[in-house]
């Protein structure tokens, strides 16, 4: 990995697991509508998920559970892209 | 603005998963052409089992794994990552409201349009599959909005203010407010489809509020682009 891209991962890394501790609290834009609007109880959850609202698990501090979060996922995606990129290095013939 | 299951019908959620996947095909087909070069490879044939005559060498079409194809792998991989860890990080904009980077414009400045649409989209794969954030049968809906209407749309979206406007950051910042909009507006129009609200009340409400958190993206866009991803290649 050329040291450009691992600066960028790096910092990456540092937003996903400091800054978003403090990301605002706000609902989003969409969350928004949907409150104003009174269809945001129409929410449901049809699949549950591995770490529900950014909070990694059984960890009792929010802040940390949010910054584990946040740095298991922003890995995640890296090694995601990743994987994929070898699957369509290995799938040429096709 | 990721939808939860339940905003969308059924109707609305299927068809957008169609529509999502023949763009990731697509997509994946592209990638491809960044990745891989036809080189003519001479092979040389056999002698006959006489020896006497030596066949001519035989030209084959080979696929050959561009120089650069695993630094291009990485530079994605890389992009959505970040785009990953900026889209933590809400940003209170208005009464009460937030918003954060979608990246759609970011992602194509850096990788074009085919790798950045596949970056977001992983983005959003793991947002709704590990995190529970945007649902699962919204997936389709969802890569629709940001990564095909944001990210691909957000490219062409660049490329006709950099013509108008002949420079560089103006275009950016125009085309990543667009693009959030763009987006937005999908979103709307397929919250009245599934008759969740009526058209004429989510637009509007829709557009004003993204109007602001466009404003973020538009500067986060901008500043990332000129220090951090500033000396990629953006060859497309």
């Amino acid at each position: 990995m050329t040291p450009k891209n691992k600066i960028i991962l790096a910092i990456s890394v540092l937003v996903g697991g400091i800054f978003s501790i403090f990301a605002s609290a706000f609902p989003d834009g969409l969350e928004k509508v949907a409150e104003n609007y009174g269809f945001i109880n129409q929410a449901k959850i049809s699949f549950p998920a591995l770490i529900a609202d950014y909070a990694f698990p059984k960890v009792g501090y929010e802040p940390l559970a949010t910054a584990l979060a946040g740095i298991f996922g922003t890995i995640l995606t890296f090694l995601l892209i990743l994987f994929l990129g070898k699957v369509i290095i290995k799938t040429k013939q096709l | 603005m990721h939808i939860p299951d339940g905003f969308l019908n059924n109707q609305t959620n299927f068809s957008l998963i169609v529509v999502a996947s023949t763009f990731c095909g697509l997509a994946f087909k592209k990638a491809k052409d960044f990745l891989f070069e036809k080189t003519e490879a001479l092979v040389p044939q056999l002698m006959t089992n006489v020896g006497l005559e030596i066949n001519q060498p035989k030209i084959l079409n080979k696929l050959n794994l561009k120089l650069n194809a695993n630094k291009k792998i990485q530079q994605t991989a890389v992009v959505a990552a970040f785009i990953f860890a900026c889209q933590m990080v809400n940003f209170p904009v208005s009464n009460g409201t937030s918003g954060h980077l979608l990246g759609g414009v970011l992602a194509a400045m850096v990788l074009g349009p085919w790798l950045g649409m596949l970056a977001i989209t992983g983005v959003l794969a793991v947002q709704a599959l590990v995190f529970g954030d945007g649902g699962v049968l919204a997936l389709g809906a969802n890569i629709f909005n940001m990564a095909v209407v944001g990210t691909i749309g957000g490219y062409y979206l660049y490329l006709l203010a950099v013509k108008i406007f002949k420079n560089k950051n103006i275009s950016i910042a125009l085309a990543a407010w667009f693009s959030v909009i763009l987006a937005s507006t999908a979103c709307a129009l397929e919250l009245a489809i599934s008759k969740t609200i009526s058209l004429n009340l989510v637009l509007p409400a829709m557009f004003f509020i993204h109007a602001l958190i466009g404003l973020g993206e538009a500067l986060i866009t901008v500043f990332a682009l000129k220090f951090l991803f500033n000396d990629y290649d953006s060859k497309k």
